[in-house]
């Protein structure tokens, strides 16, 4: 169970929160892009080995939507990778 | 029987509280204090058990969670599979029996299996029973090698419950190590949790005979628990296994009985910030042929039966090692009277600080016991030097054998800790810890008593910030070992075991080799060696040796198999706790459930764990009979239901009807205060998440509904987008569904009722249409009256504050006592909403069907240039694909029904389904049965047949419009 850091909460259990999945790409203009990248933008998550960013739902909390970066091989919360904004 | 092995003297046990208890059907005596496994000792019973696979005769091997060969289960009120002898502690009136024999361990007919073990070798059952299939063989095979079975009944008294805790040092374990880490922290100040899984602390000193500065250890070991339990930041458990270290150190902690027998198991969750894993070292068997034969048994195990609980477990023994720690064992066992025969050490070249404790003794050095003799109890051993020369046989009842110690790094290896092998030891060692964790004492590979009490006082001082100074003197030899993974010298011939619990041989391991299974995870999984309840703690490192041996490579590039939790069974009821489903998932109640069960209402769940009244019986009345008649009031006269459970949400702010126009697929943002809208609610990829109706209650206030069951869903899905998506769009969401209740009236006298109830509302179909509300009072309560109707008929849905309920309710009643008002519940709503034709998530909306399959294109704006799930739906629609489409289905027989479920099939005939019958009533307009279905290209096939196919035959029936009353929707608007 993990310890997740909510901002307006601090420091709570994994069981406060539902998972919201991974944070995918920005939703395409539905009106201008092909079928093939509107098929690619709702099926292809990213899933990958190392930092992920994620969203999480304080539901038996403060009802807040985070993000957060978890590392899948370690499970540690990390800071964004540089790469990132 | 008397207890015929027990000492005079000694033993932590009472001797003046004598213990009644059953094993096997059999009555025996022992004293307070004792295990199941120390009071059999002591009564001289020497077979146990049978083994898994082959039925062999096994006794008791070791003296804690090691135990490889004795489960038994326990029977009556202490019901329970599979526990470890050496784990169970007697008490008054206790009944276990052993597991896997029948009709018992001395007499098995399994026993058969002995006779074949040629024809059973690893992955025999895989090999042989493939055709035509493994399943049509598995029942017969599991039930032979049976394990126990699940208790059938709860416990009878007593239940299970969790708790959480926080602190700054989680120590499991305690033993010397653990004890001294907590004393040391303790005293600094800091939170301790200290968790130890034995029935009392001291760990190994309960059963060694050492001293702690010129003391008895466990004098040391009773100061120490004193002092930490008169400290208010420790919190020291015993009967405590921490089973589980998870992520972000979060440690699990099963307690057993903490207060006796109100309690059967707490299960603790601790969050820690720094663990010590003072988890101490498991002994490992020897590899030598028939090591499995009852009075072959662990040499610490021996100890502790003599020293702890003043048991014999033989009269003459054999001791069978590879290092230094079993003659401190010899020692003890020949100051209990046990004849020791002979010490048989695999090293050539013995140290003289061990030598010196066995002055006297028969120490045969360079040599192996190649062989156990005797079936249901050891008769002698076989030696030769360890080349295979001078073959000699001793006399004995008793072997003690180790072959070494292997820290038990299973907490620290679950934590995703890497292990090292250690050369010193020849075990595996922590390595690189993953989370914030220390290993210490023999868990460490540090085996001896000072090692263990320096290594805990410098984690307890480093945790603490502090430095240790603490260093008693002990009395403790050194530790060596020359590593003898299994014995090669040749010897007479049978079967030597690797994992006695699952009946894996050297031979076994070899196989799988052989085969090609040469990775230690395959070997595990195709021999099940280490894959049984022991998870291998006495065998698993003794297979790794072995794999290694054959393949030439060190123990270090085979690696140890992962290890997971739990360290040891953890039962259901603790892992579930008080969370069990009417605590975990309360039911709801509206405001009249009392009202309901007054009036003889069938309560049932009707989502979202809503009890709602299902149908409301009268005296002599059929099911079908009181259905039909509460639809048939409704259509006729007039009927009431609580629609409270619906959701319900308050949505407000500026952006609420541009939120609203991208979640629904029609346009609500053009509403007028006062009216609302049907509407369909899709996920991105489509699929209908959800239909409901919409208010606009003023310029900025709107209010939604949704499913029952789907509430919480809806909730998250907008609380998600508003969040992640429009974080600058103004809309605040408030659950309402609690805050309002109401009773809808519905029929064609419902306007009727209304005005008998009296109200400042003008209920004039002009003035108060169809799909719009109205605040205002009724029967002289604060109201809001909203036209919806999900029934077909006139509906005033009357919402009221939920203090007002009771009265609403029984002023309708009252008030619609004239006009024939009766309440009616799910059953008659559901018959109501199928005659209409009316969507229910589950039903109709299966997740595959869209809007255009369900009748429903029109609510699919062609205005909106998006909207969640636009552009998947037209792209799904574009591939051109048949669609199942909802039909309205009269079965040719208007008597017979089809079952809600049932699939149709072209003609009939025994192919592809193409559809399915979403629902089937007994309609009280047409007199007959009426179905709904989703069916291949159905809106083309009005009037055709289409199929039901059951298992015994088939229901024609034709297809129709899915609407069997009021076509033109008249009545619900009127």
């Amino acid at each position: 169970m993990l310890r997740i850091t909510c901002p307006y909460c601090g420091s709570r259990n994994e069981s406060e929160f539902l998972f919201g999945g991974p944070v995918g790409t920005e939703r395409p203009d539905p009106n201008t892009t092909s079928d093939a990248d509107w098929i690619e933008y709702l099926t292809v998550k990213p899933n990958p080995l190392g930092p992920v960013q994620e969203r999480w739902w304080h539901a038996r909390g403060c009802g807040e939507w985070l993000t957060i970066w978890r590392d899948t091989r370690t499970h540690d919360i990390v800071e964004a990778p540089n790469d990132t904004e | 029987m008397t207890q015929n092995n027990r000492l005079t003297s000694g033993g932590r046990i009472n001797r003046n509280r004598t213990v009644n208890f059953r094993f096997n059907g059999k009555p025996y005596k022992g004293f307070e204090g004792d295990t199941l496994a120390s009071a059999l000792i002591a009564n001289g019973v020497s077979v146990t058990a049978r083994s898994f696979k082959y039925h062999r005769p096994r006794g008791i091997v070791g003296q804690g969670v090691e135990e490889p060969a004795s489960l038994v289960e326990l029977e009556g009120s202490d019901a329970s599979g599979n526990c470890p002898i050496t784990t169970v502690k007697i008490h008054e009136g206790l009944g276990a029996k052993s597991v896997n024999c029948w009709p018992s361990p001395e007499f098995d007919l399994g026993g058969i299996n002995q006779l074949f073990t040629k024809f059973l070798p690893a992955g025999f059952y895989y090999k042989t029973f493939k055709w035509p299939n493994w399943h049509m063989f598995e029942p017969s095979i599991r039930r032979a090698a049976g394990l126990a079975g699940a208790p059938a009944m709860p416990p009878a008294e007593g239940h299970f419950e969790a708790r959480h805790a926080h602190a700054e040092v989680l120590i499991a374990g305690a033993g010397p190590a653990g004890l001294m880490a907590a004393l040391i922290a303790g005293r600094s100040g800091k939170r301790v949790f200290l968790a130890d899984e034995g029935t009392e602390a001291g760990g190994s000193l309960l059963s060694r005979n050492l001293t702690i500065d010129g003391l008895p250890a466990m004098r040391w070991v009773a100061d120490t628990v004193a002092e930490l339990t008169a400290m208010e930041n420790v919190t020291h458990i015993q009967n405590a296994t921490v089973w589980a270290y998870r992520e972000h150190n979060l440690m699990i902690v099963n307690e057993r009985q903490p207060n006796g027998k109100s309690v059967l198991e707490r299960s603790w969750r601790v969050r820690a910030d720094q663990v010590i894993c003072a988890t101490g070292a498991i002994e490992r068997a020897m590899v030598f042929t028939n090591n499995d034969r009852p009075g072959s048994m662990m040499a610490s195990a021996v100890q502790s039966y003599v020293n702890r609980y003043a048991a014999l477990p033989g009269k003459k023994a054999v001791i069978f090692t590879n290092n230094n720690s079993a003659y401190a064992v010899a020692a003890d066992m020949a100051a209990a009277g046990i004849s020791i025969e002979a010490i048989v050490d695999s090293r050539k070249n013995v140290p003289s600080d061990v030598t010196g404790l066995v002055t006297g003794m028969k120490v045969l050095k360079g040599h192996v016991v190649t062989a156990a003799k005797g079936h249901k109890r050891v008769k002698s051993v076989v030696v030769s030097s360890i080349s295979g020369n001078g073959s000699q046989t001793i006399k004995c009842d008793l072997i003690a054998q180790s072959g070494g110690w292997n820290p038990a790094v299973h907490l620290f290896s679950q934590s995703r800790g890497t292990l090292k092998f250690d050369e010193d030891i020849a075990s595996f060692v922590p390595d690189v810890p993953a989370q914030p964790t220390l290993s210490v004492g023999a868990a460490n590979g540090e085996m001896t008593l000072a090692q263990a009490l320096s290594s805990g006082a410098e984690a307890g001082a480093q945790v603490s910030g502090g430095a240790s100074t603490e260093t008693p003197k002990t009395n403790d030899a050194p530790y060596a070992i020359e590593p003898l993974w299994r014995v090669e010298a040749k010897g007479p011939k049978g079967k030597a075991f690797l994992d006695i619990q699952n009946d894996v041989s050297v031979d076994d391991v070899h196989l799988a080799l052989r085969e090609g299974y040469t990775n230690v995870e395959h070997v595990k999984r195709y021999t099940t060696g280490g894959m049984g309840i022991d998870q291998g703690k006495t065998g698993n490192i003794n297979i790794i040796g072995t794999v290694a041996l054959q393949k030439g490579v060190d123990l270090q590039d085979v690696g140890t198999t992962t290890f997971r939790s739990p360290y040891t069974p953890v039962s259901f009821g603790a892992i579930g706790g008080l969370r069990e489903e009417s605590v975990l998932f309360p039911y709801r109640h509206t405001p009249i459930t009392e009202w309901n069960h007054a009036n003889g209402a069938f309560m049932y769940e009707a989502g979202a764990r809503w009890r709602r009244p299902g149908y409301f019986p009268r005296k002599g009345e059929s099911f079908q009979e009181t259905v039909n008649r509460e639809a048939s009031t409704v259509r006729e006269k007039v009927g009431v239901y609580d629609g409270s459970p619906l959701g319900t949400f308050e949505l407000k702010g500026r952006d609420v009807g541009k939120f609203l126009d991208f979640i629904y697929t029609n346009v609500m943002s053009n509403l007028k205060p006062g009216n609302g809208r049907y509407g369909l609610m899709l996920s991105e990829d489509g699929l209908i998440l959800d239909d409901g109706v919409t208010f606009r209650l003023d310029e900025n206030r709107w209010m939604v509904s949704t499913s029952t069951g789907h509430a919480d869903a809806m909730n998250m899905h907008m609380e998600e987008l508003l969040q992640t998506e429009f974080p600058d769009w103004e809309v605040m969401i408030t659950t309402v569904t609690s805050q309002w209740n109401n009773a809808t009236i519905c029929g064609p006298k419902a306007r009727d009722v209304m005005e008998a109830l009296g109200t400042d509302i003008d209920l004039s179909p002009e003035n108060f249409k169809f799909m719009s509300l109205r605040d205002g009072t009724v029967g002289g309560i604060p109201a809001r009256v909203v036209r919806v109707s999900f029934t077909g008929e006139l509906s005033f849905e009357v919402n009221v504050a939920p203090r007002h309920m009771r009265e609403l309710w029984q002023k309708v009643m009252e008030a619609g006592a004239q006009f024939g008002i009766e309440a009616i519940g799910s059953e008659a709503n559901h018959v109501l909403r199928v005659e209409k034709g009316f969507l229910s998530l589950g039903h109709e909306v299966d997740g595959t069907a869209d809007a255009y399959d369900l009748n429903m294109g029109w609510v699919m704006s062609k205005k909106k240039p998006d909207y969640l799930g636009k552009r998947s739906v037209a792209l799904r629609r574009s591939s051109g694909k048949t669609r199942r489409e909802l039909v309205g289905l009269l079965p040719e027989d208007p008597n017979r029904a089809i079952p809600e479920g049932a699939p149709l099939t072209p003609g009939g005939r025994k192919e592809a389904t193409e559809g399915l019958t979403t629902a089937c009533v007994w309609s009280v307009v047409q007199n007959r049965w009426v179905g709904l279905a989703l069916l291949e290209n159905g809106h083309a096939r009005h009037g055709e047949i289409a199929h039901v196919r059951l298992k015994d035959g088939t229901i024609p029936a034709k297809i129709t419009a899915p609407v069997f009353h009021d076509p033109a929707g008249e009545l619900l608007r009127s």
